[in-house]
């Protein structure tokens, strides 16, 4: 008999409104084994492949079947230095689960669950791979503690280099403290993971603008750095260039959360930064961050909360889960609603002026493309969440001249190498804005080729 | 932690603080600023950088709200939990012969080092200083050792002219011209000083504080319309040419959190009362 897939417990959907508790309750170990036995293993694993860091799957699966789980855990710490994170955040449907065989008939092997447990089992039990750092005397930069600075720096430090991580925040994570709500990503565990890295002997400095406390040139100048790694993300909001978007009750996501999760305005006045919902939200957007954002809304107390996405619920970028998820939650979905104009008196926001749409012809990444139709809607609201997309921060390319970057502000690089010898870049910052794990790929992709270039610059 | 190496009381709301922050310290230039957090779970306080030396770097902060108050009870010693900087785009010093700077309050501060810089080039520098009363004229001693002018008024008539700072301008204006004038204040002042200087053609550069979080264009928390376009402050200013800046949109964007802001100040009458 066929075995099916292992459902994870989740928080029910009514306590969940009211606290940010995480919502996925993660797996047993007896589910795990049982859901491991699902897997074919097969000769030629298209998970791996699938995965941006190449995590041997299989071997794992078959560690975790055999009860040997700390093993399993090393399999998998070797090439994904944040599994916690990465078992809850990735969009695992697009990626390993995705390609799995026995997802074509059935529902594929839940691959992100069972990287979860391992990466939560590691912590809770304090297991840890002894990597064997062998020093070799020469130091890098890496600019940014989010997901692709987090793997740059371990797998340079996993070469034997002495590593400073810088970050202009006041933590230590990037977007994986400032954007991903708890709910989704509790901060126990990006803390820990991070702690891990710190372990390995990583610097971390905080409070540094590498292009304004320290140039890229001083960072090569004055502290010797044998290379650098930007990593910095896509932290400039996207805008939709819309009347009325300045008006207060406007927010790109990037605030919203921020205020939120770095800056803890959930516990106000405990945390003393303030946000404000009203009653009633529009989230503009399909993708995760709408789905963060709306779910947090809801969280915060406001009644009525509903994403405006321009084209059908197929099209949605989000995860499915977070989709299922918000779905359970209560948030509503206004689909084909294009937002034209805010509304409000004495520049307070009050209402969205919205195009109602149809779906036209496929476009370029082979969706059907939303069509305008000259009617319109208009609803209510108290605050609006613009999440639409990021852009890469605008201050390494304005405070250093030679970095060459394209016409949406992201850097261009060839085999990782920036316009300046020796600047590396990858993650968000490179490729706009993306997912954690594919800033990881970047980031630990990244580092043979500084390896390379420093020992190259030797001879 | 960031200690604090010196502090003076410039009146019953403002205060001067010297912090040790050489890095922050190393790359400042004037207009430049740093955000700041008190504690750990503090909020993130952008202030304008008043003054540096190699070691430190000086803040001039008005004890308006929950957080600036909670800052103004360190003392010498203490410590500052986050300190970052410099933020923001450095002033654009004009070419220019003669200038004349508008302060409105605390506002002398972040004006401080410009017309510092603009004197250091040979310009000549005429400053109005302007408060509520005579306590909140503010780094007199200190602007008279460069200044060419300075002309004084207050809202109650203790210390100089009777009035606002738009009131002595315009007759200033009458006997003198001026290349460029930078007006530093409320939202409201630095509106007024722009509309009054249009009539005069003199261009006029503000800085705008915003409310901001991350002060490295993240958030964009901190936007400003100036004819019809976005910018955000933190890191397209603080500083722009004042003529385009849609400050009635930036006032209600200044005043969103009022409420909140409330009951903060009264959790710390509760917390000082316990």
């Amino acid at each position: 008999m066929k075995i099916p897939r292992v459902k994870m417990e989740l928080l029910d959907s009514l306590t969940r409104q009211s606290n940010f508790d995480e919502v996925s309750c993660g797996f047993t170990l007896d589910q795990s084994k049982l859901e491991a036995s699902r897997c074919l293993d097969c000769k030629n694993p298209r998970c791996v492949t699938a995965c941006p860091v190449h995590i041997d799957i299989p071997l794992f699966i078959k560690q975790i079947i055999s009860d040997d789980i700390d093993d399993a855990y090393f399999t998998l710490y070797k090439d994904n230095i944040l599994p916690a994170i990465c078992g809850r955040v990735c969009p695992q449907e697009k990626q390993c689960e995705g390609a799995c065989i026995v997802g074509i008939k059935g529902e594929s092997v839940a691959i992100g669950a069972l990287e979860r447990f391992l990466g939560d089992h590691a912590l809770k039990n304090n297991v840890r791979l002894d990597d064997a750092i062998i020093e070799n005397g020469f130091n890098v930069a890496v600019v940014g503690s989010g997901p692709a600075g987090l793997a740059n720096a371990a797998s340079m430090r996993r070469l034997g280099y002495g590593v400073t991580i810088y970050e202009a925040l006041h933590e230590f994570g990037g977007v994986l403290k400032y954007g991903i709500p708890d709910f989704r990503l509790p901060k126990d565990i990006v803390e820990e993971e991070i702690s891990r890295l710190k372990d390995m002997g990583i610097k971390f400095v905080k409070n540094v603008v590498i292009g304004k406390t320290i140039t890229i040139n001083q960072l090569f100048k004055e502290y010797g750095y044998k290379a650098i790694f930007l990593g910095s993300g896509a932290g400039l909001p996207s805008s939709l260039n819309l009347p009325g978007e300045n008006y207060s009750g406007v927010y790109y996501a990037n605030e919203f959360l921020t205020r939120v999760n770095l800056m803890k305005s959930r516990d106000f006045p405990h945390s003393p930064t303030p946000v404000r919902t009203g009653n009633n939200v529009a989230v503009v957007g399909g993708g995760n961050v709408a789905m963060d954002a709306a779910r947090t809304a809801k969280r915060l107390g406001a009644k009525n909360v509903f994403i405006l996405y321009r084209r059908d619920m197929s099209s949605l970028p989000a995860r499915l889960d977070e989709i299922h998820h918000a779905i359970d939650e209560g948030i509503d979905f206004r689909l084909l609603l294009n937002p034209v104009e805010f509304i409000g008196e004495d520049y307070l926001l009050n209402r969205v002026k919205c195009e109602i749409m149809e779906l036209g012809e496929e476009d370029s990444s082979g969706r059907r493309r939303p069509m305008p139709t000259g009617k319109f809607k208009f609803y209510d609201i108290d605050s609006c969440v613009i999440s639409i997309g990021q852009k890469p921060n605008p201050i390494l390319k304005d405070s250093t001249k030679d970095l060459v970057t394209d016409k949406w502000g992201r850097i261009v690089v060839e085999d990782f190498q920036t316009s300046i010898p020796g600047v590396f870049a990858g993650g968000d910052v490179v490729s706009g804005a993306a997912t954690v794990i594919l800033a990881m790929g970047a980031g630990k992709d990244a580092s043979p080729y500084m390896d390379m270039y420093i020992k190259n610059n030797l001879k | 932690m960031y200690k604090i190496l010196f502090k003076k009381v410039l009146n019953k709301d403002v205060d001067l603080m010297v912090i040790e922050a050489p890095l922050v310290a190393k790359n400042t230039e004037p207009g430049h600023f740093i955000i700041l957090r008190v504690n750990e779970e503090g909020e993130r306080i952008p202030l304008t950088i008043v003054d540096s030396d190699i070691n430190s770097v000086t803040i001039i902060y008005q004890k308006l709200g929950y957080s600036t108050n909670l800052l103004g009870t360190l003392n010498v010693g203490d410590s500052i939990f986050d300190f970052v900087g410099p933020l923001g785009k450095a002033a654009h010093i004009r070419e220019v012969k003669s200038i004349i700077g508008i302060a409105g309050g605390v506002g002398a501060a972040p004006l401080f080092p410009q017309l510092k810089e603009y004197k250091k080039r040979g310009v000549n520098v005429d400053l109005i200083l302007g408060g509520r009363s005579k306590d909140y004229l503010l780094l007199i001693d200190e602007y008279k050792e460069f200044c060419d002018n300075i002309y004084y008024c207050t809202d109650d008539g203790s210390f100089g002219f009777k009035g606002f700072v738009t009131d002595l301008a315009l007759d200033l204006y009458k006997t003198k011209t001026y290349d460029q004038s930078i007006a530093i204040g409320p939202l409201i002042m630095m509106k007024n000083v722009v509309l009054l200087n249009k009539k005069f053609n003199l261009p006029t550069d503000v800085s705008l504080n915003p409310i901001m979080i991350d002060g490295t264009g993240m958030c964009g928390n901190c936007r400003v319309t100036i004819n019809g376009k976005t910018f955000f402050a933190c890191v397209d200013g603080p500083d722009f040419p004042g003529e385009g800046v849609n400050f009635d949109e930036l006032m209600t964007r200044q005043k969103y959190y009022k409420e909140e802001e409330h009951i903060c100040n009264l959790e710390l009458m509760k917390n000082e009362d316990s």
